[in-house]
């Protein structure tokens, strides 16, 4: 993939001569016999907004936790700005972090919350605290600066947690379920409010979240783990588009998948022969041969929906809807195929007076071979 | 309403108490209630109106409150006597002050020894903690005054500590431990430390452990974390603590007794000379009831303190 010359100063990771900013290599972390995190190796670059993505128990936390300093790695190095950080313990590292519960001190003000780290680092009481407010400012919570945490509400927690975390200008920010518990409107105002400030300061952000939208809208790049190891690292829309195993593509987004082997590879078309659909005819991937065994994996919008047979479509099947699901800018279809399968496909709602396909309709499904992704594992 | 309250003697029960003018919720108070005032209340104004009499050899040895007069009419004898003398005399403003004292310094003691033991506790895995909270409980298990004795056996001249340190070499001759105010500060301590331990290690280990991450994360040393976030939020069990081993400790009689020496000048014992040596028992009554007073003042403080910052 060949981007514009420009939107390579942007996309470091797409340039191998580009230093990486914080290096994990070979990192493990065991608890007892429990492997938490396994072989990890990892590029984060300056100004990245990096979000780790996966269900709980997979091992990005351990992995935040040991950038932070909290968890030592079994094995392993973890550089940060090219300094080894295997002897350095938390209180010295470049690193701030947002905690998944906030943990603001209860027993000071949001002002001093947000001070603390300044006092600590020797800045005087007077600068300190102005530059504290400074800081509310930014998140729009000056007039609370002399409440206690228990005072405010969950967003304005969560607000003030980030400012604590940020105005100590840290390189790496960590944030640990940054917008965990906050309600769904908020959370998605927020998550602008998040890229917002991470462009402002330019530092580089690294969050953990197990919400595959929260991560799309975040990131700059995501790397999906499982069971301790990362699984694919790329950017959203690589991530959605080109997952490399029928987890990552089940797990961000929802996705039809086809068994079956490879029946004829030819340069310009190839042809997969599934029990589900029977023949299906895709474009070519690069590294697959004949009689391998692998899975079709389609997005549900990519499907066409007519009530007619499209002309031309090298791939189209006969089914009807059994249930069709509207939620305004999009409907959702489940479609039993002849040959007994069930298919999602989803329709965005651009006209307001179409007529769409309803429950119990015969409709036509076809997709365009370049539509499927086709995944070895 | 649940089963309880719906049943017929429930229902029957609270229509008597109702036509009586008693309500459910004053009825559930009035056993504490009752309690206190049968075994707190009373004795505490049978103390406080021998406390205006005056002594006589007699059975009881004090005057009767009200009398009758040669001429038949009823007189009422009462006095703030007693109170003016314990004024006056130092002996038994000494007897506060250094009561108080001793009950300050070894709650200071008893907090500075506690309170990594409970810290310890708080952190400690699970089997390990259950382990250590039973070995801060055992020693209730035997009798308080077998214990003392076991620390007459330790401190005494020829006692345990005195031994180990001759055969070693490191003493000449023994050390006068027993009958000092270093046995009485040792006996207090060790007898109210559990008392010292219990609230702080209950508190300790509600702490959240990310607060302590959040502070070293941002830039505090373990010191500094230590005095910035853990003892300020511990601090209502520092005073819970402190307020269970220095009430207790101002009017300790058995420790002083025992392992003190002469000039070891308490409250208690000077209370407990008042009524059984001088059966001076209006003086005694006024000696308790100063103490009590001197007791509930700070408990009083703070309970307001607290409030004020439960308002807040």
């Amino acid at each position: 993939m060949d981007g514009p010359a420009i939107a390579a100063d942007t996309r470091p990771w797409r340039d191998p001569a580009a230093r990486p900013f914080i290096s994990v290599r070979d990192v493990v972390k065991t608890f007892g016999d429990f492997t938490a995190v396994c072989d990890v190796d990892l590029d984060i670059y300056k100004g990245e907004l990096f979000c780790l993505l996966g269900e709980s128990g997979c091992g990005k936390s351990t992995l935040l936790r040991m950038l932070a300093g909290f968890e030592v790695p079994t094995r392993g190095r973890i550089e940060i700005d090219d300094e080894d950080m295997a002897q350095v313990p938390p209180d010295r590292r470049p690193t701030n972090m947002m905690f998944q519960s906030y943990a603001l001190f209860p027993h000071m003000t949001v002002e001093k919350n947000v001070a603390y780290g300044l006092l600590r680092e020797g800045v005087k009481k007077p600068e300190a605290y102005a530059r504290a407010l400074d800081m509310l400012r930014m998140v729009k919570l000056e007039k609370q600066a002399r409440r206690k945490p228990d005072q405010l509400s969950g967003g304005q927690r969560q607000r003030v947690a980030l400012a604590r975390a940020l105005v100590k200008r840290p390189k790496l920010l960590l944030l640990d379920e940054p917008l965990g518990a906050l309600d769904k409107k908020l959370r998605e105002e927020t998550q602008f409010e998040l890229i917002r400030i991470q462009e402002t300061l330019g530092v580089t952000f690294i969050v953990v979240t197990h919400d595959q939208d929260e991560a799309m809208t975040l990131a700059t790049r995501i790397g999906v783990m499982k069971d301790g190891m990362i699984e694919q690292i790329g950017e959203p829309r690589e991530i959605y588009e080109t997952p490399n195993s029928r987890f990552v593509a089940d797990f961000i987004g929802t996705v039809n998948l086809f068994e079956g082997r490879v029946e004829a590879a030819a340069p310009d078309m190839m042809r997969i022969d599934t029990p589900d659909l029977g023949p299906v005819l895709v474009s070519p991937q690069v590294g697959l041969s004949r009689g391998q065994q692998v899975w079709a994996a389609l997005r549900p919008e990519r499907f066409w929906l007519t009530r007619e047979k499209p002309e031309n479509a090298p791939n189209a099947w006969h089914g009807h809807v059994e249930e069709m699901g509207y939620i305004g800018h999009m409907s959702h279809y489940r479609i039993r195929l002849d040959s007994g399968v069930l298919v999602r496909a989803s329709q965005s709602n651009r006209l307001r007076d179409e007529d769409p396909i309803s429950w119990d309709e015969k409709a036509w499904v076809s997709v365009n071979p370049a539509a499927f992704r086709v995944l070895t594992r | 309403m649940n089963a309880l309250t719906r049943s017929a003697p429930w229902r029957g029960t609270a229509w008597v108490f109702g036509k009586l003018g008693f309500s459910g919720r004053s009825l559930v108070i009035a056993i504490p209630m009752l309690w206190l005032g049968v075994f707190f209340l009373a004795p505490f104004f049978v103390l406080g109106r021998i406390s205006l009499a005056e002594a006589i050899i007699a059975r009881p040895p004090f005057t009767p409150l009200f009398d009758r007069a040669p001429d038949g009419s009823l007189e009422i004898f009462a006095s703030l006597e007693n109170y003016r003398f314990l004024l006056e005399d130092a002996l038994y403003r000494n007897a506060y002050l250094s009561s108080i004292r001793v009950a300050l310094v070894s709650t200071i003691f008893a907090l500075l020894i506690g309170y990594p033991i409970a810290y310890y506790i708080a952190r400690a895995p699970e089997p390990k903690r259950s382990i250590l909270l039973l070995m801060v409980i055992l020693p209730f298990w035997t009798s308080f005054l077998l214990r003392v004795y076991a620390w007459m056996g330790f401190l005494r001249s020829n006692g345990v500590i005195n031994n180990m340190l001759l055969s070693m070499g490191v003493i000449d001759s023994p050390i006068q431990m027993m009958q000092t105010d270093f046995a009485v500060y040792i006996g207090i301590v060790y007898t109210y430390l559990p008392f010292m331990i219990l609230p702080l290690y209950a508190n300790l280990t509600k702490l959240d452990g990310a607060l302590l991450e959040a502070s070293s994360d941002l830039g505090a040393s373990p010191m500094v974390t230590f005095f910035t976030i853990t003892l300020p939020l511990s601090l209502p069990g520092i005073v819970a603590g402190s307020m269970l081993v220095f009430i207790p400790a101002i009017g300790e009689y058995v420790i002083p007794a025992l392992l003190g020496g002469p000039d070891t000048l308490m409250i208690g014992r000077v209370l407990w000379d008042e009524f059984f040596s001088s059966r001076d028992w209006p003086v005694a009554s006024a000696v308790a009831i100063v103490m009590l007073v001197l007791v509930v003042a700070p408990i009083m403080w703070l309970q307001s303190v607290q409030n004020r910052r439960g308002m807040d």
